[in-house]
């Protein structure tokens, strides 16, 4: 196997306000390979978007700190870079897409400016060099009448467009790795199945890595090649996708799967699976197992110490972090 | 479907005038809905499904009056409440309800859970004190809230426990009816299995017909007895449940249940992308609405708008082709 490209590291993000701490990921380590399409699945409140604001350094201030952890691209650690040398890596070497396109792009500035802008100043491209890559970039993401809509705002462009200008600039300066915060969970059904394949076609063709962070494990299943379940700011189960919908090890990725509602043709609505309880508050810390106050599994070990990750049924790419795989396999 | 069905809207249109400049003049004319009709019947749970602008959620709204048509006729239990006044028509919502997405957005901050739900009790039941508690605290239980809950305001509830607030506020003045707008799509999927489940119990327990308004396909799948898809403004398919999924005759249907991620990365099936954007309600397609991103089109769907019609069965469709 080749060096990855991203090695997040025991990375710890805590909260701090007047109230406590927040320990909001809280040990977490992942790799994404070159050209690799990572998927970081979970729901609201387990850590997965403040690991992707992590990467990037973009924590609100003040509020939120990286307190452990490394986290390298390309063999640098990030989180040792000077601002100066982030901004060289944020927008470059690292394209970002986030849930919302109306509030990530500049309702002021035509969308052609704000392509192009990031061109000028990563590339030092000149004006008009930057303006045919703005172009190009919204030709690739099959804007129609890409050269004339260049010149328009945000505010023109459908929700499905916008997150296709969102696209072209994440990608305007061939980023090797693509970070994509839900980025269709706001978007119509069709649109959203436009955007996807759209962001493969795209993957394919710059070769770019996609760590893509969702709480809709059916874009997980259709997009990407390795999961990573994250559960109250730890990482509970990572697999190659079809391992993790096939045998899922973790009782909460069980959990998560078999509460999604999938009508049986022909039978009247039956009960869905619950997880019982609710998440837990990441105020307090956490011993033991996240998980063990609404798993079925747990015994006393659960929640006397964390379970660290162990090989699920001896394949070595398949990790649970659960003391009871056998009992949970066997089920 | 047996019987007289227990609420049913005919034809029903709203149209919303767009007005702009000093003097307010009407420059357009959106449909968000542009003559709707179906039947519920009840104990049963019809699903309107469609995306975003579609006129799903103006269907859910001018059924409770919460807005008034523009042409139309909306019955509940043999009677006309189209027209009916603010007084009478207030009288009506107790037998009909509804419920929001958003249950935070729903909910007065000011007040306790306990008041929530007992506010439509103190102002439709003559209960006394005591017996309204008592009722207030059955219903806080019935939908998985602990005693506890009484003197909590909405913000000390996790979202899944205020869209069970919103539903015991509901159900407080025993409705047949009740219109649930998009209630689990706030919610993460562990939690939507709960108040689903929630739902399905209590639509057993208290035969609640449901108008169910929904864009995600696998809870209607799950919840659905019959579905109704919406496409700007108009209803494009409506019939059972499992022939609607199992042998889709519109194209959109068909677009809509392909673009559904499934989760299951086996999954071996023929993906639907359609091209191009919903078009603005203001100026909707000629003909039918769906040619513009209709990989079937043909001219004369350019032209004529097409009926609903159906195969002899109560499976009907919007379209002029036999896909």
């Amino acid at each position: 196997m080749t060096a990855p490209l991203l090695d997040v590291k025991d990375l710890k993000t805590h909260f701090f306000n007047a109230d406590g701490v927040t320990r909001a990921v809280d040990g977490l380590s992942f790799t994404v390979a070159p050209q690799e399409t990572v998927g970081i699945v979970g729901e609201s409140g387990c850590g997965k978007t403040v690991t992707a604001l992590s990467i990037l350094q973009l924590l609100p201030p003040r509020l939120g700190r990286i307190v452990g952890g490394r986290i390298l691209f390309e063999g640098a650690d990030l989180t040792a870079l000077s601002e100066g040398q982030l901004r060289g890596v944020r927008g470059n070497r690292i394209g970002m897409i986030f849930q919302e396109p109306m509030t990530s792009l500049n309702p002021v500035l035509s969308i052609g400016h704000q392509i192009a802008e990031a061109v000028r100043i990563h590339k030092g491209a000149s004006a008009s060099a930057a303006r045919a890559r703005a172009t190009q970039m919204l030709d690739l993401v099959k804007i129609p009448d890409a050269a004339r809509r260049l010149d328009d705002y945000p505010h023109q462009f459908s929700g499905g467009m916008r997150q296709r200008v969102m696209i072209a600039m994440a990608l305007a300066c061939d980023p090797k790795m693509l970070i994509a915060d839900e980025p269709t969970t706001a978007l119509d059904v069709t649109i959203q199945a436009q955007v996807l394949k759209l962001m493969l076609e795209l993957k394919a063709k710059t070769g770019a890595a996609i760590v893509l962070i969702t709480h809709d494990l059916g874009v997980v299943a259709e997009t990407c090649q390795r999961v990573v379940v994250m559960y109250a700011g730890r990482k509970v189960e990572e697999a190659p996708v079809g391992q993790l919908f096939a045998q899922p090890a973790h009782p909460y990725t069980r959990g998560l799967l078999a509460s999604i509602a999938r009508g049986k043709a022909g039978a009247r609505a039956r009960r869905l699976k619950e997880i019982p309880g609710m998440v837990p508050s990441l105020r307090e810390p956490i011993v033991g197992c996240a998980f063990a106050p609404r798993c079925q599994f747990a015994i006393d070990a659960c929640r006397a110490q964390l379970p660290g990750l162990r090989p699920v049924a001896g394949e070595p790419q398949h990790q649970a972090a659960c003391l009871r795989i056998g009992e949970v396999l066997a089920s | 479907m047996t019987g007289a069905p227990i609420l049913s809207v005919t034809d029903l249109k709203k149209h919303f005038q767009v007005r702009r400049g000093l003097l307010q003049r009407t420059i357009a004319e959106i449909k968000a809905v542009d003559g709707v009709s179906f039947a519920l019947a009840a104990g049963e749970t019809l699903c309107l499904v469609g995306e975003s602008g579609c006129g799903k959620s103006t269907v859910g709204r001018l059924i409770l009056r919460l807005i008034d048509a523009t042409s139309g006729d909306i019955v509940f239990k043999g009677e006309s409440i189209t027209t009916l006044s603010r007084e009478a028509m207030r009288d009506k919502r107790q037998r009909l309800q509804i419920v929001f997405q958003d249950p935070y957005a729903s909910l007065n901050p000011r007040l306790t859970a306990g008041t929530i739900v007992g506010e439509p009790l103190e102002n439709f039941d003559r209960l006394g004190r005591v017996e309204r508690e008592g009722r207030v605290k059955a219903l806080l239980a019935r939908v998985g809230l602990g005693a506890d809950a009484l003197n909590k305001y909405p913000f000390e509830f996790s979202g899944g426990q205020r869209q069970r607030l919103g539903i015991a506020r509901a159900l407080a003045l025993s409705p047949a009816v009740i219109v649930a707008d998009e209630p689990v799509s706030a919610l993460d999927v562990s939690v939507q299995a709960q108040v689903l489940n929630l739902m399905m119990d209590l639509q057993e327990e208290l035969g609640l017909a449901y108008l169910f308004i929904s864009h995600d396909l696998g809870v209607v799948e799950h919840i659905a007895d019959r579905v109704a898809v919406m496409y700007l403004g108009r209803i494009v398919e409506i019939g059972q449940k499992e022939e609607l999924f199992a042998r889709p005759r519109h194209p959109y249907t068909r677009a809509l249940i392909s673009a559904a991620p499934l989760p299951d990365p086996g999954a071996k099936r023929e993906r639907i992308v359609l091209e191009g954007d919903v078009p603005s309600p203001m100026t909707p397609p000629s003909g039918c609405h769906f040619h513009t991103r209709c990989p079937f089109a043909v001219a004369r769907c350019r032209a004529e708008y097409p009926e609903l019609r159906s195969d002899g069965g109560a499976h009907r469709f919007a379209c002029h082709l036999d896909l």
